[in-house]
Formats: structure tokens, sequence, C-alpha cells
């Protein structure tokens, strides 16, 4: 008996309507698809973009070059040197990061004692040629300066939760 | 000379719509695909991304044409010039209307099954002048699918010519008008052999869920794997092209062609094309919805189910007609 119901199941396509039914009422669902660059899905504070370097309200860069970052950077992106400033403090040199290598895991910004080294919501930002991804230490104060506000309102905004 | 040339107008007048309703078929099924999957499709290229074609169309125009070092070169040129002849050519004795055909000879539907195995040739041919294992494997599969569903789709098409007593494709639509619109169509007394033909017709123009040949994700591409640029676009052309030729035969053989399915109401091209449109949106739906047959399965379902069925179907319609319960 089963399998003669089996038989003309399938004889009859009628699994076969079912999938073309269950197909056709999507074709009138709502569509899910976010127009990417007018349209935006929500970020969450915590989202790890492009690095910056911050500063502290006085304009006295925060990094102390403890090396906490480039020692746990696992794709070894980040190099640094420092040196003693006429003050006796101990800052970098060099503070470059190789975009290429970087794998946007977020330990430096965990690492560092100072909330010196941070990741942006910064996703658009592209090299032309080789060496563009290569970010040195200006360039990494630059951005930090630039997003200073979004950057302090998304630690703000994750404080309640560390 | 003015024959000729009147005959040529009349050619352009039926290949240029169909290169035109080919591009916008692409158009339609990643719009269609798209909005079952939930997505709104290609919006990007001019407004609702109706453009689109036109830009795939250039770029593919300016796409470099590699014939790989190993192929044979004369071949490799010629399958997708096989294929697009085969596909177009049928077009000549598809009506449109009940005086509007280019070419009204008699045994029109022999010469169509003829032109559509012809079209085999170009994927054969493809596949073996391309010298790539993934092509010959999938010219190879091709090959024997349309082997196997030609057959369905000759015992389908007998059906059709027991009732309407001719080859002409204009004597078969016009055998179909009656009183009863819808009802009077081949549709009602053969709808098993309507069935039949049109997933033999998707298994002929190699779509899914029947497209092995192609079977990107295990062949790759399949026979057209070396391909590249305008030819790679006319093997489109030429599956785009079938597609819409298949829907024609279609309704004309089964689903009575221009004529209304509503008594009264007048019948004309609109219906033919109404018809034709809902037939590739079918074509569309299967493919958004089936996954892809393994390949013993569509040998087996090819010959130990269709066969079978048409000619159940066969003997019961000729004994039906003779009988005095024939009700058309």
């Amino acid at each position: 008996m089963q399998a003669v119901r089996n038989f003309f199941k399938t004889f009859l396509l009628i699994e076969l309507l079912q999938g073309l039914a269950l197909t056709g009422r999507h074709l009138f669902a709502r569509k899910i698809t976010v127009q990417y660059p007018e349209e935006r899905t929500p970020m969450s504070p915590r989202f790890r973009g492009l690095h910056a370097l911050r500063r502290y309200p006085n304009g006295e860069e925060r990094c102390i070059a403890c090396k906490l970052c480039e020692a746990v950077c696992p794709a070894m992106a980040i190099t640094i040197e420092s040196e003693q400033r006429d003050d006796g403090t101990r800052r970098t040199t060099r503070y470059d990061i190789d975009l290429t290598k970087c794998i946007f895991c977020g330990f430096c910004e965990e690492s560092c004692p100072v909330d010196s080294i941070v990741e942006t919501h910064v996703l658009e930002y592209h090299g032309e040629q080789r060496g563009d991804l290569l970010y040195t230490k200006e360039m990494l104060l630059a951005i930090g300066d630039h997003y200073e506000k979004d950057i302090a309102a998304a630690r703000a905004a994750d404080a309640p939760y560390r | 000379m003015l024959l000729t040339a009147w005959t040529l107008i009349k050619i352009l007048a039926i290949t240029l719509p169909v290169m035109g309703a080919v591009a916008y078929l692409t158009y339609a099924e990643r719009k269609v695909i798209g909005y079952i999957q939930v997505r709104i499709g290609p919006n990007r290229v001019g407004p609702l991304g109706l453009l689109q074609p036109i830009a795939d169309a250039v770029k593919l125009l300016t796409k470099e044409l590699i014939i790989p070092s190993g192929a044979s070169k004369v071949l490799f040129v010629l399958a997708p010039v096989i294929s697009i002849v085969a596909a177009l050519a049928a077009w000549a004795v598809v009506p449109f209307g009940p005086e509007t055909i280019l070419a009204d000879i008699d045994a029109g539907l022999l010469y169509i099954l003829a032109l559509t195995s012809m079209g085999v040739y170009g994927v054969i041919v493809a596949g073996w002048a391309s010298n790539s294992k993934y092509a010959f494997i999938g010219a190879m599969r091709s090959a024997a699918q349309i082997v196997a569903y030609e057959i369905a789709m000759g015992f389908a098409l007998i059906g059709v010519l027991m009732l309407s007593g001719s080859l002409s494709l204009l004597d078969i639509v016009n055998a179909q008008q009656g009183d009863w619109g819808l009802f009077s169509w081949n549709l009602i007394p053969l709808l098993p052999l309507f069935v039949v033909y049109f997933i033999s017709g998707v298994a002929e123009t190699n779509r899914a869920p029947f497209d092995v040949a192609e079977g990107e994700s295990e062949i790759v591409a399949g026979f057209h794997v070396e391909y590249s640029g305008m030819t790679f676009a006319i093997f489109f052309l030429a599956e785009y092209a079938n597609m819409i030729l298949v829907s024609a035969l279609s309704t004309c053989l089964f689903l009575g062609g221009w004529l209304s399915p509503i008594p009264g109401v007048p019948s004309g091209w609109p219906w033919l094309f109404a018809k034709m449109g809902f037939l590739l949106f079918c074509f569309l739906w299967f493919r958004a919805t089936f996954p892809r047959y393994r390949y013993d399965q569509i040998m087996r379902l090819g010959w130990k189910v269709f066969i079978p069925v048409t000619l159940v179907w066969i003997l019961v319609v000729g004994a039906w007609k003779l009988s005095p319960w024939w009700l058309w």
C-alpha cells in the first residue's frame, strides 16, 4: 500500500509541485537585500575596521611603546621601534601596520593598556598600488584625530559590557 | 530578387526580436531567480537594471577570444555557429498567427525535430574540439541525454499528429480551434504528453535540473569550459533561443498557439506571447526550485519513465479517438 502511494506521489510529480509552490510563494516574499552604498546594516560598537592611534585630550599621543600589540599580533603585521624622548618618557619612533597582513582579530586593541591602538568603524579604504596598505604612525595618528569622536562614542557604548 | 529581399526582411523580423528576447530572458532569469531567493537581482544598470543585458553583451564582445593551443581550431570556432544556426533556423516554421509564418512547409514538425537534433552537434563538436576532459565529458553527457529525450519527445509529438493529422504547425494550431476555448486545445486530451514534452524540452535545452552537460559544480562548465568572449556568448544565445523555441513549440502543439482560451475573446498573437511567457517563466521557476538530477537518474527518467508513459498514452488516445466517447 505504501509502495503504491509512493509510486503515485512520484509519478504525479506531487512533491515537485509542492516544491514549486514553496518557491512560488517566495517569489512574492519581502526582499531582504540591503542596497549597500545607500543602505547599511547596523554595526556593533566592537566592529573591527581600519586601525587608528589615539591621543589624550591634551594632544599627547597615548602609545607608550610597550610593544604588547606587536607581541600579540598573530599575523606579525605590527612593527614598532622606540626611544626615550627628551622628557624621559618612552615613545615610538616607528609604528607600522601592514594591512595586507592584518587579519583584523582585534588582539592589538585588547592588549593595549592605554587604549591607544584601536580599530575604527571605517571599512571602505583601499590601496591602488603595493605599499599603499602599509600604514605608518603618522597615518594612524591622523586617522585617530579624524575619527576621535566616533572612536570615543563606540568605546563608551561598549563599556557596560566589558 | 525582390522576393529574396522580402524574405530576408522577414527573416530579420523574426531573428532580431528573438535575439532581443534572448537578451531580456537572461535579465528575466536573474530577476526571477533573485526574487525567488528573496533577493532583488540586477538593478544598477539603467532603471530597474533594464540595461544589464546590453552591458553584458558589450562586456562579452570586448573580451579576448582564446583558442586553446591543443584545440581543433576550425571545429572550435564552428561549434557555436552550429548551435546558433540550429536554434535560429527552427523559427522559420513557427506560426505567429493564422497568416504570419515565414515558411508554411508541410513537414514543419519534422523540420523542427531535425534541426533541434542538429543543435546537439554544436555541443558535441565543442566538447571534442576543446581538447579538454571536462568539455569532453560534458559533450558525451549531452549526447546521451539528448538521444534519450528526443525519443520521448518524438513519441509525445505522435500524439499531437494523431489529433491534428498534419505535420504543418499552422494546421496543428488550426485543428485546436473549437467552441470551448481552452478545452478544445490538445492540452486536455494529451495532458501527460504535454508534461512529457515540456520536461523533455527542458532536458533538450540542457536547462536545470537537467543541466549535467554544463554541471558547473562537477565538470566546471562542461562543453564550454574553454570558450571565452563572443564564442561563449553565442552558446548562451543558442541555449536561450532554444528555450524560447521550446516554449513556442509547446504553445503551438499543446496550448493552441495564438488561439484564445476563453470562447468569445478574439484570438491573436498576444495570446501566443502570453503563453510562451508563462512557459519561459516555468523554465526559470524550475531552475530556481529543483537541484540537478544525478546522471543515472536522468537516463532512468528518459528511458524507463517517459518512453513507456508516452507509448501508453498514444494507445489510450488512439483507442479513445476511435471510440464513440471522443469529445473533440
